[in-house]
């Protein structure tokens, strides 16, 4: 279960990037693409290698009040991106 | 079969940019066509900088410099820069012939985001290296840090084939020494030379199974050491009796642009009997959504039977139309590769002179421009 003090960041061989042609955000790699939905792409793009899990539900919670469940579903999805290896947790 | 089943395909996600025919290797498995020395005139600089622009503009994202060896274009650190600006993920498919740490490093200053290397099996250096020979390892070695050091994925493309596959656990310890990220350990597809030379190349199927069986071993004891090395193995569509939904299925992902020009949606199609676009006379727009070329195996009106009543057409599209032309004389019949083919016995036959094979086959053909011109219409 990551911790909501640890810092993410987005894995070196993967890149992300907004694409207008497919309004949404994709993650590249070699030779490849992900399409990330609306949520996952937010999540992804507020991950910066400073914030902490916390400080990265704040700040989606501030950009979307209202959204039920957001914080769980910011902890689930950065599981499943830890398991794909799209995050690693940042080396202190 | 209704109207409404022919939809305006979606952007052109996948564009390779084969800049050049030239190449200083001559490899038998080459997927280059074989009347290439019959090539017109290459694109300038300026020419491809109008397909990169156009491409983009169309929503393309993955670029691919490739040839030939692309390696041999001067404008190389030019054509990176540009696709950087653009906002493309560039990759650099190269044989890494000419590439120095120097390159290397050029290369990422100009933005470029993953160079795949390819192992010429048959190459003396890499034999020299499956035999321990320290000289051409460490050159090797030297190239691949530099990759790594300069913060680029470090992929390995190692192209199997009956004369190599049996050594693939030397191949992959090999790989793991260079400390690769993603290793693709490929049996080659046969097209252009390789087609040619299938005979020659065509594993067996107990060569396949005891190969993939070693990479899932190899899979194991790496991931047990926590090594995050993956391993791909790629086996050939002979060996199945589905085929392969080639290219994700025809002009819906894939855009090709040969070193003269000529658009296609693989880099095998000009073989076809079907007219080409080029793209010094239409905007790639034009070449993707209307040319007669891109749209010609669109949709499901084109197809023969078995395809046009099977259930899994959606899945496959009938799978390769040049597999099929090659094979059986005409593009709009069932890849053989597939059991309802009426020409399955082809792939059949195929696997059986693969058991068969003995020391008494024609030699390999090697890609160069002198067998090519053998190829070319007078």
């Amino acid at each position: 279960m990551s911790g909501d003090n640890q810092v993410y960041q987005l894995n070196p061989m993967f890149r992300l990037q907004w694409e207008q042609a497919q309004d949404c955000f994709v993650l590249l790699y070699p030779e490849g693409m992900i399409k990330l939905n609306g949520g996952a792409g937010e999540i992804m793009a507020t991950i910066d290698g400073e914030r902490s899990q916390q400080q990265v539900i704040s700040t989606l919670e501030e950009k979307f009040p209202g959204a039920e469940g957001l914080a769980d579903d910011v902890r689930e999805f950065i599981g499943v991106a830890l398991e794909q290896r799209w995050l690693e947790a940042k080396p202190v | 079969m209704n109207a409404s089943e022919q939809q305006q395909p979606g952007a052109p996600f996948w564009l390779l940019a084969e800049l050049t025919y030239k190449c200083p290797l001559q490899c038998p498995y080459c997927a280059n066509p074989l009347d290439f020395a019959g090539s017109g005139a290459e694109l300038s600089t300026a020419e491809w900088i109008r397909v990169l622009q156009q491409g983009r503009e169309m929503g393309a994202v993955q670029l691919g410099f490739s040839g030939g060896e692309p390696l041999v274009r001067r404008d190389l650190v030019e054509l990176i820069s540009e696709a950087r600006q653009l906002g493309y993920y560039s990759n650099l498919i190269t044989s890494g012939v000419g590439l120095d740490e120097f390159k290397v490093a050029d290369f990422r200053n100009a933005g470029l985001d993953h160079i795949q290397v390819s192992f010429q099996a048959s190459d003396e250096e890499v034999n020299n290296m499956l035999a321990g020979s320290r000289k051409a390892f460490d050159q090797k070695l030297r190239i691949a840090r530099e990759v790594k050091a300069q913060g680029y994925p470090m992929v390995l493309n190692f192209v199997t084939h009956r004369h190599n596959i049996d050594q693939i656990d030397r191949i992959i310890e090999l790989c793991v020494e260079l400390e690769a990220d993603y290793v693709e350990l490929a049996t080659c597809q046969y097209y252009g030379w390789a087609y040619e030379n299938r005979d020659q190349l065509l594993p067996t199927r107990a060569q396949l199974e005891r190969a993939e069986r070693i990479t899932n071993e190899y899979r194991e004891k790496l991931a047990a050491e926590g090594n995050p090395i993956k391993l791909i193995f790629v086996t050939p569509d002979y060996y199945e009796e589905r085929p392969k939904g080639c290219m994700n299925g025809w002009g819906q992902v894939f855009l090709t642009v040969t070193p003269d020009g000529t658009a296609l949606p693989c880099h095998s199609a000009r073989m076809l009997p079907v007219e080409f676009p080029n793209v010094k006379e239409h905007s790639l727009q034009h070449i993707w959504y209307e040319s007669f070329g891109f749209n010609h195996f669109r949709g499901y009106e084109w197809m023969k039977e078995p395809c046009r009543s099977c259930d899994e057409k959606e899945k496959d599209f009938g799978g390769c139309r040049c597999q099929a032309y090659m094979m059986t004389g005409d593009a709009t019949n069932t890849d053989p590769v597939c059991s309802k083919s009426p020409h399955h016995n082809l792939i059949t036959e195929a696997r059986q002179k693969a058991e068969l094979i003995g020391s008494d086959v024609q030699p390999l053909l090697f890609r160069n421009d002198r067998n090519s011109r053998g190829f070319c219409k007078s």
